[in-house]
């Protein structure tokens, strides 16, 4: 049935709503600060074990996302691939079914705006306020590196971080995602965020760890090398695992397989030489396919059960 | 074919919910500058029959037109000329009332350069000028009810839509409410309320539909009402001096039964209003009129009455 007029119609107006309540709410600068206090401790700690102990390296910059100090067990990145899910989650919980608790929904609905533009307006200025708090790290990172080494990074370090700083924007696109089904799916705001940070809890540290197991327990009689890729396929239905995949082979070059490595790949290599930037991003291409599609289908989903459902409290 | 006078037709409105029936083939229409009153108990269907209207609710079987326009495949249109109060009715609390307007009139598509005049004038109608910049949070719920009616005059609709706007008011922000309500309609504006407090809404309702386990059980003015459940529509009481002239009373055609009910005072069971005609008869016999006052038949008496007789013509079956 064809309805009349943009289902987007509104869009706008919910969006510069959402990203004003998003920017001003005590939440979300708690959030905020929390990611940036964490980040900025890993950075300089990196930076101090880079200091330490390299002495030549053509890819300073990243180490900057990946090195630890010794004894220290997070980086930058491992940071990120925690605070991140939640962070989103935390922003999302209750986008739709606090508008039914305050029984805003109905009367805004009332508005000549159809139930899309409520639901896309505030995923993307969720996403929004996430990837400008995201670009703002980002870019302190990339300036206290400035500052303390003292040397420009090169166009390909610079591309890189790029593309790692679009992976963490999917990766929490992921989460919010998640967290706005679960808002949609709960009336409660309460079952909604213990359920999603259930869920990652589960996917980002019980998954992983059994997945080898499952992997057994699907094919016993499968050789050892089938084992070990079934047990990364299953593995991969963790958006963390996922990301951290991507994350090893955008800023760590000399990575040559996200899987096993056969002896075919090997002939011919420099071992612990970079790889061009095009054959990282080929290797990291189905993660990073992974976690946006894994955005856009549980977004549809939520979509899906929103337009269904009852707008009467 | 909508009749020009009408601004919401139903016909054989149906909702269903995994094959339950919760609003079963009602059929009425609200006509314009009309208030008409959707009355029953909770969980009658009436709210589900408000949302089928404004096309927040998908329609089973049956039509409506709103406006001229159907709601399921116009809500748009519809959605632009109709002004929604919901039952018990939210706003974003860390918002002011001005902003909490500013944000649906953006919703809405007003203009920006009419926009804050418009907020400026529904929050001075309905006496929210003076707190236009307080939170809402610090808003009791009588206020609230009369911010929604504001976003609704704001609007500029031709229907306003009001769910229960009364539940849970005291009587002073009730009579206040119910003005304001009154005052919708000297704009030209059509009125829809849903209420299970009957008594309150009787006053200013020109029409009724009385709702029961979602049907429509029955449908008129409460005098119309009163006459076909209760055999009377009208209670006129009358004082006047002249015995003679209260005895003419009992000829006077759609008088039911004439009671005494003091000295010089009678009341006057009628099936219409006839208060003209009984002033004429007491001056034509010679006596003097003291009082006349009319009275509807009470919508509770009406509904209470209606289903203690459905009830007994069921036992008797």
């Amino acid at each position: 049935m064809q309805r009349e007029g943009s289902a987007l119609r509104g869009l706008g107006v919910v969006f510069l709503k959402e990203l004003s309540d998003h920017f001003v709410s005590i939440r979300m600068r708690v959030l905020e600060w929390i990611i940036v206090l964490l980040g900025l401790l890993a950075v300089f700690n990196a930076i101090q074990q880079v200091k330490e102990t390299t002495a030549e390296d053509p890819f300073l910059f990243l180490k900057l996302f990946t090195t630890a100090r010794e004894g220290l067990p997070f980086t930058f990145v491992s940071f990120l691939s925690i605070l991140v899910p939640l962070i989103a989650i935390g922003m999302s919980f209750d986008s739709i079914n606090g508008e039914h608790n305050r029984r805003t929904l109905s009367r805004i609905l009332a508005q000549p705006i159809y139930r899309d533009a409520l639901l896309f307006g505030k995923f993307l200025a969720a996403l929004f306020t996430l990837s400008v708090c995201f670009v703002a790290l980002w870019l302190l990172v990339i300036g206290l590196g400035l500052y303390v080494l003292g040397l420009p990074p090169s166009s390909e370090e610079l591309v890189r971080a790029l593309i790692f700083l679009f992976v963490t924007i999917a990766y929490a696109g992921v989460w919010l995602a998640l967290g706005m089904l679960f808002s949609i799916v709960f009336r409660s705001a309460a079952t909604a965020v213990l359920v999603s940070l259930g869920l990652w809890l589960f996917l980002s540290l019980i998954w992983p760890t059994f997945a080898p197991y499952l992997a057994v327990a699907a094919s016993p009689s499968s050789d050892e090398e089938t084992l070990i890729l079934t047990a990364q396929y299953m593995a991969r239905l963790s958006p963390s695992n996922l990301y951290a995949e991507v994350v090893v082979a955008i800023l760590n070059p000399t990575t040559r397989s996200l899987g096993p490595i056969y002896l075919s790949q090997l002939q011919g290599a420099v071992l612990g030489a970079p790889m061009p930037l095009g054959e990282s991003l080929m290797i990291a291409w189905p993660q990073i396919v992974g976690l946006v599609a894994g955005t856009i289908l549980l977004f549809v989903l939520g979509y899906v059960i929103f337009q269904r459902q009852e707008v009467r409290a | 074919m909508m009749s020009a006078d009408n601004v919401i037709e139903a016909q054989g409105l149906t909702k269903r919910y995994d094959g339950v029936a919760v609003v079963k083939a009602i059929s009425f229409s609200v006509a314009r500058g009309e208030i008409f009153g959707l009355l029953g108990p909770n969980g009658a269907g009436k709210t589900t029959t408000i949302l089928m209207l404004l096309g927040l609710s998908d329609i089973s079987e049956g039509q409506a037109r709103v406006l001229g326009h159907d709601p399921v495949r116009e809500p748009l249109a519809v959605k632009r000329r109709v002004g929604y109060l919901p039952d018990q009715v939210g706003f974003y609390d860390n918002l002011s009332a001005a902003d909490n307007l500013r944000y649906t009139a953006r919703l809405m598509g007003i203009e920006r350069d009419e926009r804050e005049e418009k907020i400026a004038a529904s929050l001075d109608h309905v006496g929210l000028h003076d707190v236009a910049d307080h939170a809402v949070q610090t808003f009791s719920r009588g206020m609230r009810q009369r911010l929604g009616l504001a976003e609704i005059l704001m609007k500029d609709a031709q229907i306003a839509i009001l769910d229960e706007p009364t539940s849970g008011l005291d009587p002073q922000a009730t009579a206040e409410l119910l003005q304001i309500i009154r005052n919708l309609k000297t704009r030209n504006v059509s009125v829809l309320l849903s209420s299970h407090l009957l008594d309150r809404v009787q006053s200013i309702c020109d029409r009724v539909a009385l709702f029961n386990k979602g049907e429509i059980a029955l449908l008129g003015t409460v005098g119309e009402l009163g006459q076909q459940v209760l055999g009377i529509g009208y209670y006129v009481d009358l004082e006047a001096e002249g015995a003679g002239a209260l005895e003419k009373l009992k000829s006077l055609p759609g008088v039911r039964s004439v009671e005494p009910a003091g000295p010089n005072h009678v009341r006057i069971y009628a099936e219409r209003d006839v208060r003209s005609d009984a002033a004429a008869a007491v001056i034509a016999a010679g006596g003097r009129l003291l009082r006349l006052s009319v009275e509807t038949a009470s919508l509770d008496l009406i509904y209470n009455r209606y289903f203690e007789n459905a009830a007994g013509a069921r036992h008797a079956a």
